[in-house]
């Protein structure tokens, strides 16, 4: 993949119902040098869709359509397939390019529609793959932005154009004005159901729930003490974070949260984003060690260990521990472990790893997060263990080589906020859109203890405060799952999952050192009872 | 006639449909799209656009001519058809089809009506002019000649 990212070839997927316009939109997008293929029906596109998931880089629909809205046709290619959707319409009314917006849409096209319009569509698909990969690597902050700049200048095509951030961050207000302004208009609401706003207080309550069950469930320290002796140090620092919520359900979150007016649907649907979310971070974490752009990932010798993974830019050099140096091993050896896969979600891709196919060692992360049964966003997705990617790639004090380019002197809580928005926007807001996702260039992470704190902090609460995005319940009714299994992570203190025998590490090779300057009481789960909030929720809104 | 004086003509006419307003900018794109791998492009993309138009306008003299006039089902059809003549540059019908839907929104019976003769009118007219239009490459290309690239300095 580092060979550039090129348009030509783009497999595009036009649906439109009017014929006149199908034939020019192929025309034009064969003129684009594209691989078109057109349909009439938004049924039809579905079908085609969903029948090669991976056949498709990019779908544009039109909004009217006979047998389906468009609408409803970008919601579930989002939602099952996230692949970047753009809306057209003769009709450029605001209300509905903002319905567009709202519901995903990654551009909103008037007819009609011109060349050099279509000509930049590719655009969309790029910054779909590296917003992924932003996303995970908004957790590493400090290296992570200027990576993500390089790789991104060199997905260019080495530099050249300048991908403008500070374009994305407009684009992102923007939007966030315009979702403001949906809060506010009841009848812009695309959904039947009332609409829950996932305030940080609410979720604070939901994290807290979750929390609170999951410290019931000690019998996963002994898993994890079992793991301890049959892996090897780096994956267990923890055992107090180990927390797994395989008993738990929505219905009990709900139940734990004890708020009247929300419903088990919307803990429901609010797990799923949240572990999208995390899987999300975790992908790109993945990724942003595997793909060629590791540049500034300079494992120590310590790292021996931790055997990285990510010497290649190829597509399986997932920076895997477990002692073991080969990918393939790893991931053969998490695929042939089919209790581990209990938990393997189902290939309901809501997200797609955009950079390659499948890559086999992340099979890895799927038995080792073992979400039961969430659709999984892809086959080779990994559900995160979310603290754990996010703070493994914490330098410790001093240690990191990792974060040698961030101002030491930015703190988090600055930073935060710009991450946050972004996360919002791309995870809860609309899962289906990342494109309007603030550059996280801005994100220090060289402030470890600020980073590994796992309060709150108050900046962090008016940022999420204002930021209470609504989501449309209609978007998850089709992916709520009861049955979770998080592996909650601590600071500094990677989480084990809990039926992993096969148990597979990720990416301690970014930062060895980390795992060195544990101290050693923290590593095998001695604390369960002890339990706070692991996780940064902070960076997590809906 | 003299195959230069041919292209002359075409010339003239299809710059008079600019002037006139009958097309737009969206057909000369058109134009610029046909390429050797498809030199019937226009003329095919035009044809499909008088089936879908026929198939439309024919849909909506049915919903009008119903007693009980339904809205919801008039509107789309109007939209339909503001879509199709964006798609070739059917300016005139699209600026009718604008005008209907405002009459559709304020559930004007006798205004759609009178809508929907006005969009009949701009769509046939710009049929007859396009079907001369053609025509006219067609002698063009029968007698040896080329068809001249279309100037856009009017």
């Amino acid at each position: 993949m580092d060979k550039g990212f090129s348009p030509v070839g783009l497999r595009v997927l036009v649906v439109d119902d009017d014929p006149t316009w199908l034939k020019i939109l192929e025309k034009m997008l064969k003129k684009c040098s594209y691989e078109v293929t057109t349909c009439g029906l938004a049924r039809e596109a579905l079908r085609l869709l969903r029948e090669r998931k991976d056949g498709y880089d990019i779908v544009i629909s039109d909004v009217n359509m006979p047998d389906m809205d468009g609408f409803k046709l970008l919601e579930h290619v989002g939602l099952e397939l996230d692949l970047p959707v753009i809306m057209m319409s003769v009709d450029g009314e605001t209300k509905r390019v903002m319905k567009g917006v709202q519901h995903g849409a990654c551009d909103y096209l008037l007819k009609p529609i011109r060349m050099k319009e279509l000509k930049i569509i590719w655009q969309h698909v790029l910054r779909k793959k590296l917003q992924e990969v932003r996303d995970i690597e908004g957790c590493y902050e400090g290296g992570a932005d200027w990576f993500t700049r390089n790789d991104e200048a060199h997905l260019l095509g080495g530099g050249g154009e300048d991908v403008s951030f500070g374009r994305k961050r407009k684009e992102f207000d923007f939007e966030k004005k315009l979702l403001l302004q949906d809060e506010s208009d009841p009848s812009s609401s695309s959904s039947k159901k009332a609409r829950v706003v996932w305030s940080f207080e609410l979720h604070q309550k939901f994290v807290n729930a979750v929390n609170q069950i999951g410290c019931d469930h000690s019998k996963y320290v002994g898993t994890l003490q079992f793991l301890s002796i049959s892996l090897p140090l780096s994956c267990l620092l923890h055992g107090s974070g180990v927390l797994c919520l395989a008993e738990a359900g929505p219905k009990k979150i709900l139940d734990l949260m004890n708020v009247p007016w929300l419903t088990r649907e919307n803990v429901a649907s609010h797990l799923q984003k949240y572990r999208l979310y995390l899987s999300r971070l975790e992908k790109g974490k993945e990724l942003k060690c595997y793909s060629g752009g590791v540049k500034n990932m300079d494992l120590p010798p310590k790292g021996s260990e931790f055997s990285s993974v990510h010497q290649s830019p190829g597509k399986n050099s997932y920076a895997f521990s477990g002692g073991s140096s080969d990918p393939k091993q790893l991931a053969s050896s998490s695929v042939s472990d089919p209790s581990s896969d209990v938990h393997m979600p189902p290939k309901a891709k809501k997200t797609r790893v955009e950079f390659d196919p499948p890559i086999s060692s992340s099979c890895a992360f799927d038995s080792l997060l073992s979400w039961s049964d969430v659709p999984d966003p892809l086959e080779s997705k990994p559900q995160i263990l979310y603290g754990s990617s996010f703070l493994q790639q914490q330098p410790l004090p001093s240690q990191s080589p990792y974060v040698a380019n961030s101002a030491p002197t930015l703190m988090e809580q600055e930073m935060k906020p710009s991450y946050e928005t972004s996360v919002n926007a791309d995870e809860f807001l609309m899962p289906q859109d990342k494109n309007s996702t603030v550059i996280l260039q801005d994100l220090d992470l060289s402030a470890p203890s600020a980073i590994s704190s796992i309060n709150v902090t108050n900046d962090t609460e008016s940022i999420l405060r204002s930021l209470s995005w609504e989501l449309p319940e209609s978007h998850h009714s089709g992916f709520i799952d009861t049955d979770l299994d998080f592996s909650w992570l601590q600071n500094e203190h990677f989480l084990a999952n809990t039926g992993v025998q096969n148990f597979q590490l990720q990416d301690y090779s970014c930062s060895p050192s980390l795992l060195s300057e544990l101290p050693p009481h923290l590593w095998f789960g001695n604390e369960p009872d002890e339990y706070t909030l692991m996780v940064d929720h902070g960076l997590f809104i809906s | 006639m003299e195959l230069v004086q041919m292209q002359k003509s075409l010339q003239d006419y299809t710059k008079s449909l600019f002037l006139d307003g009958v097309l737009d900018s969206q057909f000369l794109q058109l134009q610029q799209l046909q390429d050797e791998s498809n030199p019937d492009f226009v003329s095919q993309v035009v044809t499909l656009f008088f089936q879908d138009s026929d198939r439309i306008l024919n849909d909506l003299s049915l919903s009008l001519d119903q007693q009980v006039v339904d809205f919801k089902k008039v509107d789309p059809h109007v939209h339909q058809l503001k879509g199709s003549s964006s798609s070739i540059g059917a300016q005139r019908v699209k600026n009718a089809c604008v005008v209907f839907r405002s009459f559709c929104e304020q559930q004007n019976v006798e205004g759609c009506h009178r809508c929907l003769q006005q969009v009949k009118k701009e769509y046939y007219l710009v049929k007859n002019r396009l079907e001369t239009l053609f025509k006219l490459e067609q002698q063009i290309v029968a007698s040896g000649g080329m068809i001249p690239a279309m100037e856009l300095g009017f």
